[in-house]
């Protein structure tokens, strides 16, 4: 409210300015707002979280690397490094294959727009929804009850015994990327979709002529084509998956041998309260964006300069 | 390529291969991809019947046997919205959904508007450090939100101070729902600028100059032609907006965790997963009610919505 009032009180102001002061003024106005509200709420806690990640749990001395040490040889950090690694290769990759063939074949097909609003769907939905409607999928009862989760039933009228879905590892890392991948695909498919339609016809009729046809022209033409929106989707996917939080907090809380990277950094922080350990495992989450990071700023430096 | 931008990719291209394809539609993509479409949809088809049936029968068989055997009631959504089933909370679901109103719009309203403001300021006012600031906004946009976190919320709770002095007193807005909308402008307010940044710097420069030559100054051309021309791209990224931080859930746990007075749907629900597992007939119907709203959202504005994706990933 108080930010309206002092806005428009700004604009009213502003309006009657003239000359290279109200160049000036406008800047302030348009533009510091934007800039504090970002150093202090992404810019300077970075630098915060990074100094801390070097200090003990209740950041009163200095511990070296410690921090980082432990991360790597506490089993069970370790294991959620490697879950983590787990997440960063698989999903990505599901998500964007299943998504480049989604797209194709609805390319190839009549009345797309409904079937594609299916599976966009869960994009709408929050992960916390996702993941409880995954754990109704995945609810187990002893064998001989009769089941009411439906995986576990199809299970057993194929003649399987289902296991204890959630709590066999590493089986249960496989069902819970299973809840992202169905949150996830939608996205890859909607923007590969729309990049495999803005390929020149001409290029796929040449293509055509020359005798490119069926999976010969997908990896030919259309692969190449649309190579830096694949890019895209997989990177976007791979930030997804390093910070993935809300699926594992909601299906297991990180028992069972799921944990991750952003789940055990949580616990460390409120739940463990070891500042120090909680911040370095937020430094790793962060050297593993920076590479994307770079590699954007790159892409994004080069369109500026070309446009 | 941004498909915000006004100017381009209306090319006839797109028509002409839209006639194309339809001469080589293929009845097993159609097959394949119904069938992946409705794989889709069963969980969340599940999660549907399970919150209209009864307890007994939740727990004696499986949902896909209500399609059989119907029998159906609504006395879980009247328990989980209205009464004080225990489980639940004292006043049900609706004081959560009112403090996830209660955040997201504020959330939504002041990023779009800081981040177009700062957008114009980067795209058409000329100064020094302009393009240093623009890429460290877009650095910025990589740092996650787990790196900031808890200084955030020492911030909140203590000020800052150096060597035993206050130089900035605390904000009483612990748990307040400002405490938890503020942190959503703040790490959405990069990304928001910046998908901002691709529309308004591509008005054309005709128009701009125009009203310079008319005695507009910056105030007025934002008012009066930046803001009214960019309503397309304001919608797209307030919609993403909106389901961003409606269906958040780590910044909730952070900044509400505490109360259960701000917190919003997503966080009571994730506890009422952690909680009573078993309880469906509670969990179901309160998984539902709190993805009814943004799925309304979805599906009336997908359009909207599509195109802000698009403007955000492809390039």
């Amino acid at each position: 409210m108080v930010f309206f009032g002092v806005y428009y009180a700004a604009f009213a102001f502003g309006a009657k300015l003239k000359g290279k002061k109200q160049s000036r003024v406008a800047l302030i106005v348009f533009l510091v707002p934007a800039l504090i509200l970002v150093m202090t709420g992404l810019g300077v806690p970075a630098i915060q979280t990074i100094i801390e990640s070097f200090k003990n749990a209740d950041s009163s001395h200095w511990v070296g690397l410690r921090n980082y040490r432990v991360a790597f040889s506490d089993p069970e950090v370790r294991l959620a490094l490697f879950n983590t690694v787990q997440w960063i290769v698989i999903c990505p990759i599901v998500v964007t294959s299943l998504g480049l063939s989604l797209s194709v074949m609805l390319n190839k097909m009549k009345r797309e727009a409904f079937a594609k609003a299916l599976i966009f769907m869960p994009m709408a939905i929050s992960f916390v929804g996702g993941s409880l409607i995954w754990n109704l999928m995945y609810t187990f009862q002893d064998p001989g009850q009769p089941q009411t989760g439906l995986v576990a039933q199809v299970l057993t009228w194929m003649h399987i015994t289902p296991p204890h879905l959630l709590l066999t590892y590493p089986l249960n890392n496989f069902l819970i990327m299973a809840v992202y991948i169905w949150g996830f695909t939608g996205f890859a498919m909607v923007i590969l979709s729309a990049a495999i339609k803005a390929i020149p016809t001409e290029i796929e009729e040449a293509a055509q002529l020359d005798g490119a046809i069926g999976f010969k022209m997908f990896r030919l033409i259309t692969v190449p084509m649309v190579r830096t929106t694949i890019i895209v989707v997989l990177t976007t996917a791979m930030v997804g998956t390093l910070k993935l939080f809300d699926v594992i907090h909601t299906m297991t809380g990180g028992n069972f041998k799921t944990d991750v990277l952003s789940n055990r950094m949580f616990d460390e922080n409120f739940v463990y309260l070891n500042y120090g350990r909680g911040s370095a495992l937020a430094v790793l989450i962060f050297l593993g964006v920076i590479p994307i990071t770079f590699y954007n700023i790159r892409a994004i430096r080069k369109e500026r300069t070309h446009s | 390529m941004s498909i915000l931008s006004p100017s381009r990719k209306k090319s006839p291209k797109a028509v002409t291969s839209h006639g194309a394809e339809r001469a080589f539609t293929s009845p097993i993509s159609s097959i394949v991809v119904t069938v992946i479409a409705v794989l889709w949809t069963i969980p969340t088809f599940g999660l549907v019947v399970t919150s209209f049936r009864t307890k007994e029968d939740i727990l004696s068989n499986g949902w896909w046997n209500a399609l059989i055997h119907p029998h159906f009631t609504f006395d879980n959504f009247h328990a989980v919205l209205f009464s004080a089933s225990g489980s639940i909370g004292a006043q049900g679901l609706i004081p959560f959904a009112m403090n996830s109103l209660a955040i997201t719009i504020p959330a939504v309203v002041l990023s779009v508007g800081i981040g177009l403001m700062a957008a114009y300021a980067l795209s058409w006012i000329p100064f020094r450090f302009s393009d240093h600031i623009f890429y460290g906004l877009f650095a910025l946009q990589g740092v996650p939100l787990q790196l900031s976190l808890l200084p955030l919320l020492t911030f909140f709770a203590t000020g800052v101070k150096l060597f035993g002095h206050t130089i900035f007193p605390q904000l009483h807005i612990v748990g307040t729902l400002a405490s938890v909308w503020l942190p959503h402008i703040m790490f959405g307010l990069p990304l928001v600028t910046y998908l901002l940044h691709n529309f308004v710097s591509t008005l054309p420069r005709e128009i701009m100059e125009a009203a310079r030559v008319d005695g507009a100054n910056h105030f007025e051309t934002f008012r009066r032609i930046v803001l009214p021309l960019s309503t397309p791209a304001i919608a797209s990224i307030a919609i993403f907006q909106f389901l961003w931080i409606w269906n958040d859930l780590l910044v909730a746990l952070v900044f509400a965790g505490g109360t259960d007075k701000v917190a919003p749907l997503t966080l009571h629900l994730s506890n009422l997963g952690g909680n009573l597992g078993s309880h469906w007939e509670n969990v179901a119907p309160a998984a539902l009610f709190s993805i009814i709203i943004p799925l309304i959202v979805f599906f009336s504005l997908q359009r909207y919505f599509v195109r802000g994706l698009l403007a955000g990933s492809v390039k």
